[in-house]
């Protein structure tokens, strides 16, 4: 895992754990860009961590790009040490797969996708070798996946799958983006999966949507009142899998300010994960049922 | 004091000078595309330089003024008119109560800026008044104008008939020029194709908006072969979702090349060639479809000096006025 540094013009420094997406790459980033936040080095002015690499942006009018460059490598070389221990969150989403909704859409965006005769969850199950629609559900739902980047637009969470990789569900994007997407849809491209924070164009497989807002700018939703999104780098996410009884039922709660998503505390170690992946993620989920 | 919005314009948002410091969750500062028109406008009707203004694409809005105002426009050649007499860019000037601003038709720019004495006082959202629509967050309503919209006016006391000197309105040249400094995925693509990219004149495609400005009639870029990395997608354009700098440069299947810009989408799995430079960031504001527009290549030095002028343009701006 070599790491490599670049100028994006005079004010951000690039800066990427590894050309490949694994956990490792991530959980690098994450301790250079803690190490950055309490190091409080003047002139930095955002801190971006995504999947396998982060983002600094500085004033070069405060700091000049060549010293921001060298305590940036400075803070990698004090970070190699640092635990791959977190503090985080798990949360439930609950998740409708195979609505009517995206099915709506990706019907009427057929001819942009790999296999115009099926829809994305039998495309997507098909090249992963899962049995069907069923099969596809039970491997999506059966894991924990990691939030690994917050971006694209506001509060778009992208999470990656905590399972080894030869099980890890791996799609390509449409061959053209979409010009639409239903928000709160459930969607996949490479190995990430996202959930649409608001209705827009999008390029990723569609797998069904989510009755939980995730990013309200007005801050009428309950649990998004203290910040408008909900998702943090770090975050670990369970889908449950409702049916259409459920997710109307779900709406209407949410509507009517009463509905609050199931969130406990846990932690989460490298270390542990790597030993012992299916026994992490058993404790790991645990920790919604109060355990 | 409010203005009435009669006609809302092509697509006209409320902006200031944006809102940093979300990005790392998606949410992108926004702001003037053109940043130094937007504070030329303001120091002209005597405002603080961040303060919100009106940035109206192509065509301009139809106002009218509830009471007695100072104004001022900049950034594109759209001629104001009050009461249908028209009145000079970039030179403040007083709307009286009942009169309607309106605009003639574009001759050069793409955005105007328009500045009222006091300001644009809509609610500040995490630090800032600037319009994401995307996000339907911040400026009126969190979208662009529309006819019937009340804009509330902050209380100012500018003068009519002051004027930013004409050297010191900065416009794109013809072609444009944009200065990049190369790097990020830039070993991506072969040397012929990096410096082929840097020779072509290319054009601004209709899809130039906010988020983002596409050129297009260039020559598509050759890239380095390589086996795809894990996670990254399977087109050789394609990496591990990543961060995007404002001002980036993403080449989506090698073909078209695509500059973020203030309202950016803050990350994606698409390389990018390189970042224009924060001084010629205004300058694409300015850019309309069709503009032939060439790509610079500099260094780190001569891009911190670019950003030096520019400040000393803010600067000459400030204290002309003052």
């Amino acid at each position: 895992m070599k790491t490599r540094y670049s100028f994006g013009g005079d004010e951000h420094i690039f800066v990427e754990c590894d050309e490949e997406m694994s956990l490792e790459a991530f959980f690098k980033g994450m301790s250079i860009t803690n190490a950055l936040r309490e190091a409080k080095i003047k002139g930095v002015t955002e801190i971006c961590p995504a999947n396998a690499s982060f983002q600094v942006r500085f004033d070069p009018d405060v700091i000049a790009p060549d010293d921001m460059m060298r305590e940036l490598k400075a803070l990698e070389a004090a970070a190699q040490s640092a635990p791959s221990t977190l503090d985080t969150r798990i949360i439930e989403v609950p998740v409708l797969y195979n609505d009517p909704w995206t099915h709506e859409t990706l019907m009427r965006f057929r001819e942009r996708h790999q296999d115009p005769t099926s829809t994305d969850i039998e495309y997507t199950a098909r090249i992963n070798n899962l049995d069907g629609v069923d099969g596809f559900v039970k491997a999506h739902s059966g894991a924990p996946w990691f939030v690994s980047m917050v971006g694209f637009v506001a509060g778009l969470p992208f999470l990656y799958q905590m399972v080894d990789r030869a099980r890890q569900i791996q799609s390509p994007k449409y061959l053209r983006p979409r010009t639409d997407t239903p928000r709160l849809t459930v969607g996949h491209g490479g190995c990430f999966a996202c959930i649409y924070s608001v209705r827009g164009a999008g390029g990723y497989q569609m797998f069904g949507i989510t009755p939980m807002p995730i990013y309200d700018p007005a801050q009428t939703t309950p649990y998004l009142q203290d910040f408008m999104c909900l998702f943090k780098p770090g975050d670990i996410v369970k889908w449950k899998p409702i049916d259409r009884a459920e997710y109307d039922h779900t709406v209407a709660e949410v509507d009517a300010g009463r509905w609050m998503p199931r969130i406990a505390p846990v932690r989460f170690s490298l270390a542990e994960f790597q030993k012992d992946i299916d026994g992490t993620n058993a404790r790991v989920m645990e920790a919604l049922n109060g355990h | 004091m409010a203005i009435n919005v009669l006609k809302p314009g092509l697509s006209t948002t409320v902006q200031d000078l944006g809102r940093p410091g979300y990005y790392h969750i998606g949410i992108p500062q926004s702001g003037g595309m053109d940043s130094l028109s937007l504070a030329a406008a303001n120091l002209l009707v005597g405002n603080p330089a961040g303060a919100a203004v009106l940035e109206a694409v192509f065509m301009g809005p139809e106002l009218e003024f509830t009471a007695d105002a100072v104004v001022a426009v900049t950034g594109a050649d759209m001629p104001p008119k009050v009461d249908g007499a028209e009145q000079a860019g970039w030179t403040s000037f007083g709307v009286k109560k009942g009169q309607v601003l309106s605009f003639g038709f574009l001759k050069s720019g793409a955005r105007a800026y328009i500045a009222v004495s006091g300001g644009i006082d809509v609610p500040v959202v995490l630090g800032s008044r600037s319009t994401y629509t995307l996000g339907a967050l911040g400026g009126h309503e969190g979208r662009k104008l529309m006819a019937g919209d009340v804009l509330p006016v902050g209380t100012g006391s500018g003068t009519a008939g002051r004027t930013v000197p004409e050297t010191l309105r900065r416009k794109p040249g013809a072609p444009a020029e944009l200065r990049m400094l190369p790097g990020l995925y830039w070993h991506r693509i072969t040397e012929a194709a990096g410096a082929q990219f840097f020779d072509d004149t290319w054009k601004v495609a209709p899809e130039a908006d906010r988020i983002g400005y596409r050129f297009k009639a260039g020559t598509p870029l050759e890239f380095v072969p390589r086996d795809q990395p894990f996670g990254a997608g399977s087109d050789p354009s394609n990496i591990v979702d990543a961060c995007y700098p404002y001002g980036s440069v993403q080449v989506p299947g090698g073909t078209e090349p695509i500059v973020l810009h203030r309202d950016a989408v803050s990350g994606g799995g698409y390389f990018m060639v390189g970042t224009v430079v924060s001084a010629d960031m205004d300058l694409i504001g300015q850019l309309q479809p069709h503009t032939p527009t060439r790509f610079v290549k500099v260094t780190m030095e001569q891009a911190l000096a670019a950003r030096k002028d520019r400040a000393a343009v803010l600067a000459a701006i400030e204290s002309s006025l003052s």
